[in-house]
Formats: structure tokens, C-alpha cells, sequence
């Protein structure tokens, strides 16, 4: 059913559109809940859990106790659920999704056929196919020889009747964990001294690195923590610059931060994990440059960063733009990770730009009579002669942003070659005369 | 031979080019001009340093050939910070050439720190400093201004003629050598350069001249 044919029989109808990566978060979420009932819990399709509960069911008074408990759970938190326990992972999801309920031990077949054939997780086209034969039920199918079966149907379908019954096996498979990257060490005497704390986090780093080398990770961002004797923590965070798993170059970079750390009455504990990882393949060591300055320049960049902010550590990219001020854009060195862009392709020359630039300043026409461009102005308390001016180039305001700075309209640039010296980039803004300095040239 | 020389200082091979792995300093109104000059000329990564409230920044599109791409602008909030950031850049090994604008005066203890990181790291710094804010400990100091191409009785009229690309760049004081007044024709694109003779007629064509 379409959602105006939903609207046109229920006028009222409220819709929303779906989250499917909250509700992913969400099943995510339960099926570690569902942890108490079972070893072994997996997420099944986009809305369905299972759980392996073979020799837990007496912990929580029987199977249907277990049941009862699971949706009395389920209530109190909210959700309405629907479950099944069966002897085979076939029949129970069978069995949640038609109506739920408890099918006993060895009553798998009788507990089945009385459900549609649909319910064994064959594709729609056979389970209409074996509707248009009048096999609409799982009990239907059951009495028939299997061979014929297969043959008509493929063998898909007996595969899954099978698991169903429990004639082929179908164990339950939980995820594996995500790896954890963070380690810790606890003391049995407090330490204070800077070199021990170092010696401490070497240690934790040969194990953070060899954990994130089998992972083939590298960390972005770690944390120091260190716990006091009195129960506070001091934190020493670090940046990298990229992605990085050699313990004896991060180690250089927290020995800043763990200098500034109080140790009070000393530390008996320490805690080191990246929170942040990003994929590092492991490399060859003879296949390197012998030179390692891409090393060198990184270390620099995670050094400046973790003093000063990753965010005044910076490249320069072209940018999409006409506008002086829009045309590169000013990017952390540490997420540039895009390669230099191409050569541009040989085009028409373009007009010359200014080697430096800066926020428009005033510059006063020395006689307000001029013709374009002025013999002389005045800029930065020096009157200035024009020699000679190159020019005009009309840049016009990009209006499809609200740029404060282009408010005067369209911009007449010049090159304006002085006879003090400066070669200025000069602009004139015929819509509200007017004349500022942006930039300067070789 | 009795003195042993202090370190290897190897012959420059035109007298624009800076000692490698020593700090140097340029002052004057084109001193950015001449940081771009040396950056061309200088291969592997260029750092360049500058105090995060000056309003100046360097536009790609303007810059020497390939300078853009090698760039890095680091820009801390304080003197402290933009001297720090500075030895250590000088300190790593890793660029090219370090070029930093410090706001204010250069003590003398701050330039020897400067120097001595220069020559652990092997890498060359430029300073680009106000008028008369340089320290003692520098190697060479740069005086760096834009020269026009002043018009001359022949041409039509005061506009007529290229445009003008000369730089008067002199050198003032030089612990390892001799002063000296360059005027110099380079139009900021590449690292090819003209040294232009005192006369200043001999770069232009013969019909331009006449």
C-alpha cells in the first residue's frame, strides 16, 4: 500500500519517516541486554534477536517462565515484543513472527503445521507457488515425499524444512566484539617521579600498539589517564596527526602533558585508550624511502597541534570560487587527507592574483574628482602615487550567500603599480563608490 | 693550521641564497615578498609561521610556482607560542624552510636559541621582522623594499612599459661575508630571477629603451 492510499482510507494517519541507523543502534543495544538469558545472542534480519538458551531455561523457572519474565522486562521498558522458544532456530523464528508462544521439547513437527508455508523463510515466489498448489500450511507440507519436492521447488526449501525440524543444524552465532583498544596497569606502590609515569606508559604502549598492529589500526586520539592514591584521575589527552601505532614516537608526544600532571600523593594507577582509531595497513619496512621527512613533518604536526590545537596547524586547498577571499580554503593539516588536487588543464590565462592578501582596508583618493583609477591615494598613512594601473576586473558578488563583505556590490579590481613601490591589488566599488586595498603583489 | 673552522659553510652560489641551516632575517615593507623568493628556492616542505590576530595570509593562486602545495601555516596565539613553534619546526627536521613573523622584538637569547635549533635540525629559518625588532644572533639581515620602474625621458608617457617586478634587496649585515644591494627583477611565479645591473636599461628590450 502506498502512503496516499494510507492517507486517503485513514485521514488521520501519522507518519514518520525511519531511523533505520537509530533503530540499528537500538537492536544493538538490546541484543547486549539480551545477554542475560543467554551465552549466545545475535541479531537476526533488522528487527529480530536469537538467543541460544540450551540449559538455561531452569535458571528462570522453565521455558515459559523464562518467557514470561523476557516480556515483563520488555514491557517495563517500553517495548512490545514478540517471542517464540522452539528446539530449532528454524521453528522458533517461525513461530515469533506468527503468533509466538512456546513449542515444547521434540514437539517441533505437530507445533509447526499449522503455520503458512511463508513462515520458513523461503523467498515470496515459492511460498506462491506451493500456495497455488494448495500447500499452505507447514503441516501440508510434511507428508510429502521430498524428492519431488526438490526437484519442483529446488533445494532451498528443503533445506529450510529441514532446519526447521532440526535435520540439519543451525547453530547460533553471536558477533564478535568490536576490539577494544585500551589497556591498563595497576601499581603496588604509588609513583610520583615523571620518568616513572613514562616508564609505566612505554609499557602500556607496547601493548596498545601490538593490539592495534593486530587489528591493523592506527590511533588518532589517545588518553592517559592516571589515578591518584586519593581517587581523582588527571587526564592527559593527545592528538596525532595521522593515524600511528609506534609506541616510542607517541610516547615523545605525551611527555608535555604528563610533566604538567599533579601527582599529589602519587599514582597507583594508569589507564591508556584510543578512543579514536582509523584503519592503518601494516607496511614493509624495506619497501620504505630511506628518507622517513613524511614521518618527520607528521611528528611536527601532531607536536604543534597538541600545544597549540590541531586547528592552527594548516594547509592551503584550492577552492570552487571567484571571490578573493573564497577562492582556497584554509584546512587542518591533520584531516587533509585528500591528495593534491590535479594540475589544472591548460585554459585561457587567468588574471594575475596577489601573492598576499588581507580584509579589504581603505584607501583614500587624494582629489575625490579623479577619473578610475586616482593618480594618488592614501593607504596605511603613506600617500601613495599610481604609476600605473591594470585593470579593471569585475568580480561580481556571489548571491546565493549573504556575504557582510560583498554588501557594496560588484568590485572593480586594478593592479596598481606605485611610485613609492608597493604593488597593490585595489578595488572600486562602483555601487557604493569607493575605494580598499586587499592585497599585494611580488 | 691551527684553528679548526667552527662548521662547514659551503660557498653560496649566487648571492640571494641563504647559508643552509642557519636563521636569517628580513625586514622592510617586501619582506613577505622575499620569504616567497626563498620558498621557491628551497625544495621539501615549507613552514611558515605568523601570529593568528595579523590579518595577512598567503593566496594560492598567487604564490610561486609549487609553493602551495608544500605549504603549512601555523598560527599560534601568542609570542610565546610563535617562538616555541618556531625552534621546534627548526628543531625537526622536516621542512624545507621555516619562515616566522615574531609581533615583537627578538631578545638576543631568543635568537642564539633560534640558531642553535637551526643548526640540530639542518633546516634554514627566515625571520620577517618590524624595523630595527632583529637579534644579534642572526646570520644575515635583509633589507627588502618594491622598486617601480620609473618612467624615463624616451617613453611616451609615465605609464607606458612592462610592468614593473623589481625588488631592491640589501643585505645589511652578514656574519660570514659581504653586503651588498641587489636590485632584483622577479615576478613572483618562478624561481628564475634577474639580477639587474646599476643602469637598469640592459634587462629591456633595445626598442623599449630607445
Amino acid at each position: 500500500m502506498t502512503l496516499a492510499n494510507a492517507r486517503a482510507i485513514c485521514p488521520a494517519l501519522e507518519t514518520r519517516p525511519a531511523d533505520l541507523r537509530h533503530e540499528a543502534g537500538v537492536l544493538a543495544a538490546l541484543c547486549r541486554w539480551a545477554g542475560r538469558y543467554a551465552p549466545l545472542v545475535a541479531a537476526e534480519g533488522a528487527d529480530g534477536l536469537i538467543a541460544d538458551i540450551t540449559g538455561v531455561a531452569h535458571l528462570f523457572g522453565g521455558e515459559a517462565g523464562l518467557r514470561t519474565d523476557l516480556h515483563a522486562r520488555l514491557d517495563r521498558m517500553g517495548l512490545a515484543a514478540h517471542s517464540a522458544i522452539a528446539d530449532t532456530r528454524g521453528a522458533a523464528h517461525a513461530l515469533a513472527r506468527h503468533g509466538g508462544g512456546v513449542i515444547g521439547p521434540g514437539d517441533t513437527a505437530r507445533g509447526l503445521a499449522r503455520l503458512p508455508v511463508a513462515a520458513l523463510r523461503i523467498d515470496p515466489d515459492t511460498a506462491a507457488a506451493l500456495g497455488r498448489l494448495g500447500l499452505g500450511r507447514i503441516g501440508d507440507l510434511l507428508p510429502l515425499p521430498r524428492a519431488p519436492l526438490a526437484r519442483r521447488f529446488g533445494p532451498g526449501l528443503i533445506l529450510r524444512l529441514d532446519q526447521a525440524l532440526g535435520a540439519q543444524p543451525e547453530p547460533v552465532a553471536a558477533d564478535p566484539a568490536p576490539p577494544h583498544f585500551g589497556v591498563r596497569i595497576t601499581l603496588p606502590e604509588p609513583i610520583g617521579l615523571q620518568a616513572d609515569v613514562m616508564a609505566g606508559l612505554a609499557r602500556l604502549l607496547d601493548r596498545l600498539c601490538a593490539r592495534l598492529a593486530l587489528h591493523h589500526r592506527g590511533a588518532r586520539r589517545l588518553v592517559l589517564e592516571l589515578r591518584r592514591v586519593d581517587r581523582a584521575t588527571a587526564q592527559v589527552e593527545i592528538g596525532l596527526a595521522r593515524p600511528m601505532r609506534d609506541p616510542a614516537r607517541i610516547a615523545a608526544l605525551f611527555a608535555r602533558g604528563v610533566d604538567e600532571v599533579d601527582a599529589g600523593f602519587g599514582i597507583d594507577g594508569l589507564r591508556l585508550s584510543a578512543p579514536l582509531t582509523e584503519p592503518l595497513a601494516p607496511e614493509q619496512a624495506e619497501t620504505r624511502p630511506p628518507d622517513r621527512g613524511g614521518d618527520a613533518l607528521a611528528d611536527l604536526v601532531s607536536r604543534l597541534g597538541n600545544r597549540l590545537g590541531f586547528d592552527r596547524v594548516l594547509r592551503l586547498r584550492p577552492a570552487e570560487s571567484l571571490i578573493p577571499e573564497r577562492s582556497f580554503l584554509i584546512v587542518p593539516a591533520a584531516h587533509d587527507d585528500a591528495p593534491a588536487p590535479p594540475a589544472e588543464a591548460p585554459g585561457p590565462p587567468l588574471p594575475p592574483r596577489p601573492a598576499v592578501i588581507f580584509p579589504p582596508e581603505e584607501a583614500t583618493p587624494l582629489s575625490p574628482a579623479d577619473p578610475l583609477p586616482p593618480s594618488g591615494f592614501r593607504w596605511r598613512r603613506r600617500t601613495l602615487t599610481v604609476l600605473r594601473a591594470t585593470g579593471p576586473e569585475r568580480i561580481a558578488p556571489e548571491w546565493w550567500f549573504d556575504d557582510p563583505a560583498w554588501r557594496s556590490g560588484l568590485r572593480d579590481y586594478w593592479r596598481v603599480e606605485t611610485r613609492e613601490g608597493p604593488r597593490l591589488w585595489v578595488y572600486h566599488t562602483p555601487q557604493a563608490p569607493g575605494w580598499r586595498v586587499q592585497g599585494e603583489f611580488a | 693550521m691551527l684553528l679548526k673552522p667552527l662548521r662547514h659553510r659551503p660557498a653560496a652560489d649566487s648571492p640571494l641564497a641563504l647559508a643552509h641551516a642557519r636563521v636569517h632575517e628580513a625586514g622592510g615593507h617586501g619582506r613577505r615578498i622575499f620569504a616567497l623568493f626563498q620558498a621557491a628556492r628551497h625544495p621539501g616542505p615549507l613552514i611558515w609561521i605568523l601570529p593568528a590576530h595579523q590579518p595577512e595570509r598567503p593566496m594560492p593562486r598567487g604564490l610561486p610556482e609549487g609553493v602551495a602545495d608544500r605549504l603549512h601555516l601555523v598560527t599560534p596565539r601568542g609570542g610565546t607560542d610563535l617562538l616555541w613553534a618556531t625552534e621546534e619546526a627548526l628543531r625537526a627536521r622536516a621542512a624545507g624552510l621555516v619562515i616566522a613573523e615574531p609581533a615583537e622584538a627578538l631578545s638576543l637569547t631568543a635568537g642564539r636559541r633560534l640558531q642553535l635549533a637551526a643548526e640540530a635540525g639542518r633546516t634554514t629559518g627566515l625571520l620577517l621582522i618590524r624595523e630595527g625588532a632583529g637579534s644579534n644572533a642572526t646570520e644575515t639581515r635583509w633589507s627588502c623594499a618594491p622598486r617601480p620602474r620609473l618612467p624615463r625621458p624616451g617613453l611616451p608617457h609615465p605609464g607606458a612599459g612592462p610592468d614593473s617586478t623589481l625588488h631592491l634587496w640589501s643585505l645589511n649585515k652578514n656574519k660570514s661575508g659581504t653586503f651588498g644591494d641587489w636590485t632584483v627583477d622577479w615576478n613572483g611565479a618562478s624561481a628564475a630571477f634577474h639580477l639587474v645591473s646599476e643602469a637598469g636599461e640592459r634587462c629591456e628590450p633595445q626598442g623599449a629603451a630607445g
